[in-house]
This record gives structure tokens, sequence and C-alpha cells, in this order.
């Protein structure tokens, strides 16, 4: 594919990278199969958030979401392959790109819309936003508007695990664009230094907002290694394919639990939408997202698969989709009927009541 | 002539030490550089280094002896051809006092012109009224109450651990955390690298994750670094997650002017967090306080921020021995009553105001110090209530005078107690520049006793 042709075929170091610097990305190279019941869970979950995400936009053009929108069409296989190789009690935390997240953590699509819209049944009760929304119950914690911000979080959350003694894994989600924070490096410091259980998954979208990732980082073709100092394993996963995805998640999670420390996924993904609404995407060409769309879809990738192996005809795949448009169009009605906060809630959240 | 060989002053805020051991004897030749003797500070224990040549005459501080003051003779060095008999002709003038900059920084109350007091081993502060009658009082450093706060905490809580540069093996750069790495292990007092903005967010993440962190800065000046976590991730996430998400987490250190530490180290920033709604700071003085307020601190369910004093460390109060010592945050405390005047402060600012008082009582002016002990929220209750009984209110802190503790005062005095007041709020403050690193243009530059003292006289009018 596209985006990781330069770590292409002959990237194909050992699926096991051992806890010490990685010399070479693994690839997709041998992508094991789905079995017919994950093609379906991936299938309806990616749809879910491609859906949500355009009613999203529809939305924001029609002035129900303010703001900030960045939506993750496009993106949806590295989320929803991630949350199928980590189990419950697993943490999530990422940045501001964060709908597909929630969603795939298992959150309410009416709470989170509802949210998007600044409504009371929002998962902040309306004060977090797009940005800004958490779970305790589904282990989500946000939703971070400083770039890089949520790596160190993300580190503590394992740090926690560790000094709590459990066996749970955080996944620390950031962008290509955050790996030029110096943050990101003090926290693989620490994390490698006391072996940390977690994952950071670079979703390498190829912009950081309108900057591609080789104008803007050193070594762009290989941010996976950007931990090999630290002693922390990277591989390139070809964040289009949800089977890779995965398959990289569940060896990286192995290796988490198993008390070897961190390890580094960069997932080669990319956004067909701009970095937000109102991001026109002339640093790129139509032809570029086109070709993407055409060639490298994640849900048209299932789509297809369950087609050809004829665990699914069209008819019950349309039946999904209408099954997943009523839930999204339920989520819409409920965010703009919803009422706004009360005005009280100005002053409420600000402290713990001690 | 014979040489004096003077007890030195081995950290910015060194007042006195502990002579632990001679390295040498009377009739030892040394030269410059050798290593003559062990000196015990509050913080570290030191090699003391001959800087002249010659042979050692006499020593005059026996190992062993504790409270040694900067500048006291210590040894006296002879020369070629010198001999005993020489030392007692040069004791007399030898004796004057010591090196003017050396001595001024090491002293922790700038004398403005009222007189300093003189250096008393424990500063008496009224007890809080909480303290049954008959509670054993405890002379205590603020360093150490810090400490015996944590402790208690991490004894009574699993969930509590303490990180930060140097908290554990070093013992904490300035010995706050002496001996936590002993009782609790590794594992909750842990060393961090020199990596504020990540270990800020690590420990915020630890927060969110069910711990209850302590994290030290070696200074709140290197917090500057850490800020984009203190305040974007600590203070906001419970607001922006409509109440899911607390954040129970402390950041302590040392926070203004040490001595002579020069401008990127002294700075104040009282302000800078009382502005942040989401976190709560406390600025305790006495070692009572530093106690009773870092335990509730630590048990509170919000992020706290502890602006400690490193001049204030070393210094010495009535701590009551109590099983669970606790002091509410938000609430400020009478130092000392008076009718004429109010004047407000906190934290190492007490040490100037407590003077003034004396000294504005010996002109029989009879001034309210009040402790605000918590900034945020600040317990503007008990000015007001001070400010109807003496209508006239000087504020007194060290960090800038622009939007600070002294102009948030000032505004809501106005607001709420503005008919109440017969003269114009005065604030004391530090002047507006950097830190400048010169002996005299650092005192220039912090607030001084007489500065104190003039400013309650111009409320009053006399």
């Amino acid at each position: 594919m596209a985006t990781t042709k330069k770590a292409g075929a002959d990237k194909t170091a050992s699926a096991t990278a051992k806890s010490g610097t990685s010399k070479k990305a693994k690839s997709s190279a041998a992508v094991p199969d789905f079995t017919a019941e994950e093609e379906r869970e991936a299938y309806n979950q990616m749809l879910l958030i491609r859906r949500f995400e355009e009613k999203a936009g529809q939305l924001y053009g029609m002035g129900v979401i303010g703001g900030f929108c960045h939506l993750y069409i496009g993106q949806e296989a590295v989320v929803v392959g991630m949350q199928m190789a980590i189990g419950e009690g697993d943490q999530v935390i990422t940045s501001y790109r964060d709908h597909g997240h929630m969603l795939a953590c298992g959150m309410d699509p009416k709470g989170v819309m509802a949210e998007l819209t600044g409504r009371r049944g929002g998962y902040s009760r309306g004060k977090g936003g797009s940005m800004h929304m958490f779970s305790r119950e589904k282990n989500f914690y946000g939703g971070h508007g400083i770039v890089a911000a949520q790596v160190p979080l993300g580190t503590g959350l394992a740090f926690s695990n560790k000094l709590r003694g459990t066996d749970r894994v955080s996944l620390t989600y950031f962008g290509e664009g955050a790996t030029n924070q110096g943050q990101v490096y003090e926290s693989f410091n620490m994390a490698s230094l006391w072996g940390l259980p977690v994952i950071y998954i670079i979703e390498n979208n190829r912009y950081a907002m309108g900057t591609s990732v080789a104008r803007a980082a050193a070594k762009s073709e290989e941010l996976y290694n950007r931990g090999s100092v630290y002693g922390i394993p990277g591989e390139q996963v070809d964040g289009m394919d949800v089977r890779a995805v995965k398959a990289a998640g569940d060896r990286a999670v192995a290796h988490c639990r198993a008390g070897k420390g961190p390890m580094i996924l960069e997932m080669m993904t990319y956004r067909y939408r701009g970095h937000s609404m109102s991001d026109p995407a002339k640093y790129r060409t139509k032809e570029e997202v086109q070709k993407m769309r055409q060639e490298h879809d994640p849900i048209e990738q299932v789509r297809q698969r369950l087609l050809a192996s004829g665990d699914m005809g069209e008819d019950a795949l349309k039946d999904i989709d209408k099954g997943i448009r009523a839930v999204v169009a339920e989520a819409a009605e409920f965010a703009q009927v919803d009422p706004e906060p009360d005005p009280s809630e100005l002053w409420t959240d600000i402290l713990v009541d001690a | 002539m014979p040489t004096q060989i003077l007890m030195p002053a081995l950290s910015p805020t060194m007042e006195e030490g502990k002579l632990a051991k001679w390295l040498v004897k009377e009739g030892d030749n040394v030269t410059s550089g050798d290593v003559i003797a062990e000196i015990e500070t509050d913080k570290a224990t030191m090699e003391v280094e001959a800087v002249d040549e010659g042979r050692i005459g006499r020593i005059l501080i026996e190992e062993g002896t504790e409270n040694v003051k900067v500048n006291v003779p210590i040894a006296v060095l002879l020369e070629d051809g010198e001999d005993a008999s020489s030392i007692d002709a040069a004791a007399a003038p030898a004796a004057a006092p010591p090196a003017p900059a050396a001595a001024e920084t090491a002293t922790p109350e700038p004398s403005g012109g009222a007189p300093a007091p003189a250096a008393p081993a424990v500063i008496t502060v009224p007890s809080d009224t909480e303290v049954p009658e008959g509670t054993e009082l405890v002379s205590t450093t603020v360093r150490d109450a810090l400490r015996d706060a944590m402790a208690e905490e991490m004894r009574r809580d699993d969930a509590v651990f303490v990180m930060g540069e140097e908290v554990a093996e070093y013992q904490g750069a300035y010995k706050v955390t002496q001996g936590l790495l002993d009782e609790f292990g590794g594992k909750r007092v842990i060393d961090t690298p020199i990596t504020e903005h990540g270990f800020a967010g690590v420990g915020v993440g630890a927060a969110f994750g069910g711990m209850r962190p302590v994290v030290e800065f070696m200074t709140f000046n290197f917090a500057m670094q850490a800020m984009d976590h203190i305040i974007n991730s600590a203070a906001k996430t419970l607001y922006m997650s409509g109440g899911q998400m607390g954040c129970p987490i402390v950041f302590r250190g040392p926070n203004g002017a040490a001595a002579r530490v020069g401008a990127q180290h002294s700075q104040d920033y009282s302000a800078w967090y009382s502005s942040v709604p989401g976190l709560k700071v406390i600025a305790p003085y006495s070692a009572a306080d530093a106690k009773g307020l870092l335990k509730s601190a630590i048990r509170d369910a919000n992020p706290v921020i502890c602006l400690e004093n490193e001049i204030l460390y070393g210094h010495s109060f009535d701590v009551p021995q109590m099983d669970d010592w606790l002091v509410p945050l938000g609430k400020a405390k009478v130092l000392r009553e008076g009718a004429d005047v109010t004047m407000v402060s906190f934290s190492h600012g007490l040490s100037y105001t407590l003077a003034a008082a004396d000294a504005l009582a010996g002109e029989g002016i009879s001034a309210e110090v009040i402790d605000l002990r918590t900034l945020r929220p600040m317990d503007t209750d008990t000015i007001i209530a001070s400010v109807r009984k003496t209508n006239r209110l000087v504020t007194i802190e060290e960090g800038w005078s622009v939007c600070g503790i002294g102009a948030e005062i000032a505004a809501v005095v106005m607001d709420q107690a503005f008919d109440d007041l017969d003269a114009p709020v005065q604030r004391v403050s530090g002047k507006d520049v950097p830190m400048p690193y010169a002996a005299n243009l650092e005192k220039l530059a912090l607030p001084s006793v007489q500065d104190v003292v003039d400013a309650a006289k111009r409320v009053l009018y006399v």
C-alpha cells in the first residue's frame, strides 16, 4: 500500500521484537486472517465510527457543533484493531481526534454526540466538547487538546498499573506530529527506565495539520524507531488493514503483559478529511486522497473480504449499515434536542468537594 | 600573622552547621586543597578544604560541636616561623565581624532598620484552637515537619507515593524527603530523571489511574517546564470531564527567593498558581502549618500546589504532638492580634511582617498579623473581619506586586469593605525587577522589615 511503500515487503523483521533496539520494522506481509466473527466485529465498529463522523461533519456544517471538530474518517482500522487486542481494564488515552477512540471503547454514541453539541447529556455534561471527553467506566482517559500532553499522562496510567501491581496496559495514542514534542521522549525515557506497560501508538496520518511528516520529522520514514535509543522496540504497521493492526496490537499487549516494558507501534494511516473542519487541505492533492480511499479504505477492505468469503452477502451488509445509520441518527437527534447545561453547571466540577 | 579558618557557608541558606570531624590535628601542615574537616549542614555532610598553606596552630572548635555559626573561627593556621603564642595576639582583631556579604546572605531576615530578632531557636506562633489542651509541643524544623507529613500519609494510605528529582537515594535536594526511602522503599519513593515536563505529566496520569502522587519539584522555578500539565492536565480535567476525572495530586517544593541564587532560581509563583481555578494553593510559614496543611493536601481530592520556602526549611517551630495533626485548607490564621492596622502575609513574608509588628509595638502601634496559609481558596473572611476592626491594611509578599496576591487582596477588600477603610491599602512586595545576584541589590529587591513598618505608618498617617 502507498503509505507503507518505504517500509515495504523487505521489512519483514521478526514478529517477536525484542525488548532491545529494533533495527527493522515489521511489515504487514504476513497478516493473519480474521475469523468471520472478527471480520464482522471490525466491520461494525469501523462503520459506526465512519457514519458517526460523517454525521458530526454534517452537524458541524449546520452550526450545531461548534469550535474545533477533528474527524477520524480514514483512520478507523487503527483504533478498532487495537481495541480488539486489549482486554477489560486496559486504559486508552489519546489526543483531540478522539471520537473514534470513544466509540471503540464502547462509549454511548448519544453521549459522545451530545458532548459535541455541548448538551447536558454529553459525557462531560457539555463542558468538555469534542476534544475533552472521558469515561472512567470504559477506561477512556481523554480527549487531550495539547499536542503530546497525553503521552506522559498515558505513561502515568501505565505507572499506576505498575505501582498497583496489575497487568493492565495503557494504550497511548498520538499523531506523528506529536512525535516532535520533547515530552514524548521524556516519557519514552521513564517508560523504558521503569519498564512501564504502555503501548505508544503513533497514528501516522502523514499530515500534522498542514505539514507533511517529511517536512517536520527527521528520518520521517521510520518513526517507529524513535524509541530505539531508549531500548523501546517499535514496529511499523499497515494501519489501513485492521487485521495487521490487531496482530501488532496482540504482540505489543503480550510484550507489556509479560513485563517487558513499553512498545511503539507506528500505524501508517490516512485521514480523508482536513485537520479540522476549517481546513481546506490544500497541502495535498485531491488525487492523493482519492487514491487512498479507493485502494486502501479500511472498511472497504473488510467488506470485500466478507463478500468474497461468502460470510455475508450484500443484503446482510446493507442491514448492518442500516442499523448503524439508525444508531447515529438517534445520537444526532438526541444531541440536538437534549437541553444545554443548566447555567448553574458553570460553577460545578471545578473542585471535588472535600 | 596567623590566619583564621572560618566556619564556611556550604549552601545559599546555611546559617550554622555541625563540625562533624577534624581530619587534621594541631601541628599538622596543610596545603591548599587538603581536606581538613567534615561539616554537616541540614542538607548534607561536606568536606572542607584548606584555602591557605600553613600549620594548624590551634583548633578552636572541637569536633562534634553542633550549631556552629557560619563565619565563626574554627581553627588558626600558622605561617612558617610563627608559633602558638602569636595566636592570642592575633585573636582580638581577628574576632571582628566576618565578611559582610557572607554574613548577610546567611541571615534569614534582611533587617531593614528594625531590630532583627536574635535568631531564636524556636519561633513562637500562636497555636491553633484545634489543639487539645495539654498537647505536647515539639520543636521541629519546617523541613522535618514536611517530611513527617508525607511519612504519616504514606503510612495511612498505600496509594500515596513521592516522586521527583533526588527525592530517594540522595534524600532530597533540600533533605525534605530524608528517610522516606528507608521506610517506604524504592517503589513508593521514586527518583525521576531531570524531566519536569515529563514527570509532572506522569504524576498526573498516575493520579488519573487511582494513585495519590506527591510530586516534588526541586524548586518551583523548574516547574515552569511542567506548567502545561499542572494547569491543563491537572487543574482543568475535572471540569472538562463533567466531574468524572478528579486529580488527587500534590505538587510541592521550595518557591520564591532563597539567597543569592539569581533571577532564574528566585521567583515567587504564588500569584501564578493562585489565579487558576481547579487548583488549591498552600504556602505555609510555620512548621505546624507545614505539616498540617501538607497532610490535608495529600488527602484532598484535588490538585494542590504546596509552595514551600527554602529559608524557612531550617527554622524550628512548635508542632503539636498528635496522632493526626491536620490543618484545614482555606483557613487563614491570626498570628497576632492587634487594633491599629491589619498586616496580611504568608510564607517567608511573615518573617518581615512579624519583625515589623514587633518594631511597631515598640512605637505603640498595635498590628494584627494574618497568615493566609492557603492562597487559593483564600480566606477573605478573616481579612475582612480584621479590616472591619482596624480599618487599615498592609499586604506583604516576596513576589512581584503587579497582578500579585496583594493586588488581589486589595481588590477584594475594596469590594467588600470599602467603607471600612480609613486609608488606601498598601502593598509591600518584591520589587518589579528580576532578582539580582549582588548581595546589596538582592536585599533591595526583597521586602524588608522597614518596608513593612513604613507601609504601616503610611496607612496610619504617622
